[in-house]
């Protein structure tokens, strides 16, 4: 199915050998972030705010203390007091989130904890823990947060990004806008125009471990944390800002991760647990309980955005017009910025304006959630140029193709794209037998496209050789989507041994140089170029070594399928075992250190084609039918890049059809359980097919683009413009649950 | 809490007359999530699973025997069984997932008093009764007459239900149990409809009963469907006045699982679907019981 542009030959990178973490996940013996047990450990318990909006008056923790069993009870006044210490406006955000200082501004805001020798104990102490609150006025949404008079839930918030800045506080934390050509000359110059408004609701990553953290710490200010993250090095730095002490006094330790999807980058529970641990004496667990996971991490942001496009007659996009509103929860912070940048990036259109708003509302401080921002914003592009295309009677993927981003294309959001495959996911749509099945009575179809950057920033690696010639391959990125497999398949080809003779671990803060977090699908980009740096550092090493050993220069020694050969041939060859069993008498152990900071991120794309059935008299929707065709640059590991292309597509068709968060009218959420809130179950699901495109990306070793996020930007628009197909009815507002579905049937009747 | 497991049904009713917040259970599928939750702490816990008559499936001549506590998964997998009461079979098929059905049952999927479990209304178009002990011996309620309203049962606090009775299927009948989730499993009833028919020699219906789940504070039938059926044939007419009549006793509530006007609705579509369906497999168990 892969489309290769060209086939180098590689021997390792593109198998599918089995996953090196598989075996200990089906038999349970991984550890997970709350499967630690350590001697004397204490069991912790969160208090959380029963309102969405509320002023902390006064917090009585006497009768929870002397409760038995309870060893700790800590609240915000434990921590340092970040605002008078003049830091950071986003640091005080974190802090004010871990634990609420004055003010709650979500159901579920932490305002105590407490530890205890049992579960039971801590439970009942967070029970008798005696806040009392004076309940303030709270918005819920954009439209309540942007009214005129809404209440405030940062008095001093004045909207950045407006010239001149406005007088008056508000909830709208800054604006962005994006511009270019002359908007009413382009809609001039369009034969058909579409304007339409669409919502979306806040979503939640849905992983299926809930946040989970041990800490254990000493009485020299010292202490060892445990958890599940996407980034040990970032969960490291935001404790110790929350903490007020140096980041060298944490060491952080991975856990095994049960996905994260962007929700976990972010802290919650860890300086928490080191409090505790500090005030008891003792290591403390805190885990979270589903609605706890639900009520105060994630989601990404729900939104109002309204978009109007023009085409001409031959399908050429004349202007773009797109008005967004993104809520950021309790904090500034929206994906509102990279919505942004990417909602229209897979087109070439001349005029545009590109506008807005990042808005806080009392909801949890919303979290990163792959490819952040841009899949509401392509559902509200990608629904107007299907309507277009359907207007001017033109085919979903030749009007794609006939604006489609190429290389030299000056990209929306400023930059001009070097090579990218935008044009060739079309392609593979278009040429694949999906795209012309036959469709049943109720059925119809869907295309949608997606960009995202993808990210590179900092990474590093250690690559050791062992004295029988196998390697370990270490790195600070946790694995959330296969990097150990990516990293192993990598080094092999590079050292030219069997990808069995190696071993990728996560190592902690203190045994592996610094990584940036796991996240913006940039593991197998930056630090796989890491792991390939360490290895041809080790490869030069090597080529030395045989020299020494044959007394001959440098220049005449080729490392060649994992062994040193002499250039003419005049030496035996010596492997990687051979070179290893001697290295004590030439020069030492093997062994390379890499770091860096990434070289070029290569952008990129995803279209997709869905099938659905929708039931007329009750509304349901089934996907019967599926495709994603998406640039992998490079597939190091198709397994896995089938799987992040799959799982993007799942998390999407979610998204589309029944997830939502449910408030009541005083801001409490009403579904916090996998019951209620609706994530696909496999049986909603038909096999989701894949064609993984390889348009290699110049800048990285093996032309990797990274592949963890673009595949979850199309589907709502897929499966909308699907649902179009088959009903006529254009779908606007997320979820398209069933209730929605019927609603708007019975109005088209009327 | 304590924990017992008695082996009869006199030891068990004698424990419940004595620990006045004792709790029975079978599967604990319930009961397990509502502890969790802190929504109940009886101080006693009496495990009715190895009650040897609570967990048997048998038939004789006259009628079908199910163990309150019998796992549903037995009944799903017992073919004679499925064969004869394919709705009531489908329907205790749909509660939870597999590994649920190794544990749920229909006593507990009753006293649960959940408007929406998916085997009450199924068991109450095939008039399924339950027998029921308690400290001065057995009683025969129809399962109908068992919830009262969500989560209230007319039992004693003293009683529980040993088992269910369902006589034989007649020739010319079939039955049928559908619901609507958002999703295709592992969800909660937004609606669900039973229906069984008998037809006469001729083909026309002689006896239908359509009863309806998670519409209103308990399962309700639909009189007024059940008398358009009986006497025609399931053609246009009769189908909508079917769905009318459905829709017309729905008393549901709007909550973040569906509104009043989609439950009203979809009551209709289902009742119309599952008389279909019923009938469809009437007319194939024809003389044969």
């Amino acid at each position: 199915m892969a489309i290769t542009e060209e086939n180098p030959g590689y021997k390792w990178v593109g198998t599918r050998p089995i996953r090196p973490d598989g075996l200990e996940k089906v038999t349970g013996k991984a550890q997970f972030g709350a499967d630690l047990m350590l001697p004397g450990m204490l069991f912790g318990k969160v208090v959380r705010s029963p309102h969405a909006h509320a002023r902390i008056v006064s917090i009585d923790t006497t009768a929870a203390e002397a409760m038995v069993g309870v060893k700790a009870v800590i609240t915000g006044s434990d921590f340092p007091d970040l605002a008078a210490n003049g830091a950071h406006a986003s640091d005080i955000d974190v802090a004010n989130n871990a634990i609420a200082r004055e003010k709650v501004l979500y159901e579920g805001h932490v305002v105590a904890a407490v530890a205890a020798t049992t579960r039971d104990q801590a439970e009942a102490a967070a029970k008798a823990v005696e806040v009392t609150y004076e309940i303030l006025p709270h918005v819920l949404t954009v439209d309540e947060a942007m009214a005129e008079g809404a209440p405030l839930l940062h008095e001093g918030m004045i909207t950045k990004g407006v010239d001149p800045a406005p007088e008056e506080p508000s909830n709208v934390a800054s604006k962005i806008l994006h511009e270019r050509g002359d908007l009413d000359q382009g809609f001039g110059e369009a034969d058909v125009v579409v304007e339409r408004e669409f919502t979306t609701k806040p979503v939640h990553q849905g992983y299926i471990e809930p946040h989970a953290a041990v800490a254990d710490a000493n009485s020299d200010g010292r202490a060892h944390i445990w958890c599940s993250s996407q980034g040990h090095f970032q969960m490291r730095a935001y404790s110790a800002t929350v903490l007020g002490v140096s980041p060298g006094t944490l060491k952080v330790t991975a856990a095994e991760i049960g996905g994260g999807f962007g929700g976990k980058t972010v802290i919650y529970l860890e300086p928490l647990a080191v409090r505790l641990s500090q005030r008891a004496g003792r290591p403390v667990k805190l885990v979270m309980d589903r609605d706890e996971v639900f009520r105060a991490t994630g989601p990404t942001s729900g939104t109002r955005i309204r978009v109007k496009m023009g085409v001409s007659q031959d399908g050429k996009i004349t202007a773009a017009e797109v008005w967004m509103a993104y809520e950021a929860g309790a904090y500034s912070g929206s994906p509102v910025g990279a919505a942004g940048m990417t909602a229209i990036a897979c087109y070439d259109i001349p005029n545009f304006v590109v506008e807005g708003y990042d808005v806080v509302c009392n909801k949890p401080r919303v979290a990163a959630y792959r490819a952040p921002g841009a899949p509401m914003a392509a559902f509200a592009v990608e629904s107007v140029l299907d309507d277009l295309a359907r207007d001017i009677g033109m085919d979903p993927i030749d009007i794609r193709l006939a604006n489609a981003a190429v290389e030299g294309t000056q990209a929306s959001y400023g930059p001009k794209f070097p090579r990218i495959g935008f044009v060739e996911t079309l392609e593979a749509i278009k040429d694949h037998p999906n795209y012309t099945a036959d469709l049943g009575p109720n059925q119809g179809r869907g295309v949608a496209a997606g960009f995202w950057f993808n990210a590179g920033m900092m990474s590093s690696a250690t690559v050791h050789i062992n004295e029988n010639g196998t390697a370990t391959v270490v790195t600070g990125s946790p694995d959330i989507g296969g990097s150990r497999q990516s990293m192993a398949l990598m080094a092999a080809e590079e050292l030219g041994i069997p990808y069995e003779s190696i071993k990728a671990v996560v190592a902690d803060t203190e045994t592996v140089g610094f990584n940036d977090v796991t996240g913006g699908s940039r593991v197998t980009l930056a630090t796989g170029a890491a792991v390939v740096d360490a290895c041809r550092l080790i490869v030069e090493d090597l080529r030395a070594r045989a020299a020494k050993t044959w007394d001959v220069e440098v220049d005449q020694v080729e490392w060649v399928d994992g062994q040193a050969q002499h250039v003419d041939g005049s030496q035996p060859p010596l492997s990687l075992s051979d070179l290893a069993a001697k290295s004590g008498r030439t020069g030492g152990p093997i062994s390379a250190n890499a770091s860096l900071n990434s070289r070029g991120v290569g952008a990129g794309f995803s279209t997709q084609l869905c099938d659905v059935e929708v039931d007329p008299e009750t509304g349901v929707t089934r996907v019967v039918r599926y495709l994603t065709a998406q640039d992998a640059g490079r597939a190091i590991s198709p397994d896995y890049v089938e799987g992040q292309m799959q799982g993007g597509v799942v998390q999407g068709i979610g998204w589309a059809l029944n997830e939502e968060y449910i408030h009541d009218q005083d801001g409490v959420m009403e579904n916090p359980s996998f019951l209620d809130y609706r994530i696909p179950v496999a049986s909603d699901l038909p096999m989701i097919d894949c064609a993984i495109v390889e348009v290699p990306n110049p800048a990285h070793p093996y032309g990797v683009r990274g592949v963890g996020e673009v595949g979850i930007v199309p589907p709502m628009a897929a499966v909308g413009n699907a649902i179009n197909d088959a009903i006529d009815v254009r779908m606007t507002d997320l979820p398209m649950s069933p209730v929605r579905i019927l609603e708007a049937l019975t109005e088209q009747s009327d | 809490m304590k924990y017992i497991a008695p082996s009869s049904v006199e030891e068990a009713t004698s424990l419940l007359s004595t620990s006045p917040s004792a709790q029975v259970f079978a599967g604990a599928t319930d009961v397990v999530p509502q502890l969790r939750a802190g929504r109940s702490a009886p101080e006693l816990l009496v495990d009715l699973k190895k009650i040897e008559e609570l967990v048997a499936i048998a038939k004789d001549d006259d009628k079908w025997t199910v163990g309150a506590a019998a796992p549903t998964a037995n009944l799903t997998e017992d073919e004679a069984f499925s064969g004869e009461f394919p709705g009531l079979s489908e329907a205790a098929g749909l509660i939870g997932s597999d590994q649920i059905q190794n544990r749920s049952s229909l006593g507990g999927n009753l006293c649960n008093g959940s408007p929406a479990a998916d085997s009450v209304p199924a068991m109450v178009v095939n008039g399924a009764r339950a027998v029921i002990a308690g400290p001065n011996g057995t009683r025969v309620l129809d399962v109908a007459e068992v919830v009262t309203g969500p989560g209230q049962t007319s039992l004693e606090a003293d009683e529980f239900i040993v088992e269910f009775e369902l006589d034989r299927m007649p020739a010319r009948s079939g039955d049928a149990y559908l619901r609507m989730i958002p999703r295709t499993e592992m969800d909660i009833a937004v609606v669900g409809a039973g229906a069984r028919v008998t037809l006469a020699e001729d083909g026309s219906i002689e006896e239908a009963v359509v009863a309806l789940g998670a519409v209103a504070p308990t399962v309700v039938r639909v009189p007024d469907a059940e008398a358009a059926l009986v006497g025609g044939t399931a053609d246009d007419e009769t189908l909508s006045a079917v769905a009318e009549a459905a829709s017309g006793v729905c008393n549901p509530i709007d909550d973040k699982r569906g509104t009043v006007a989609y439950r009203k609705q979809v009551a209709g579509v289902l009742a119309k679907r599952a008389v279909l369906i019923a009938i469809e497999r009437a007319e194939q168990r024809n003389g044969s019981k």
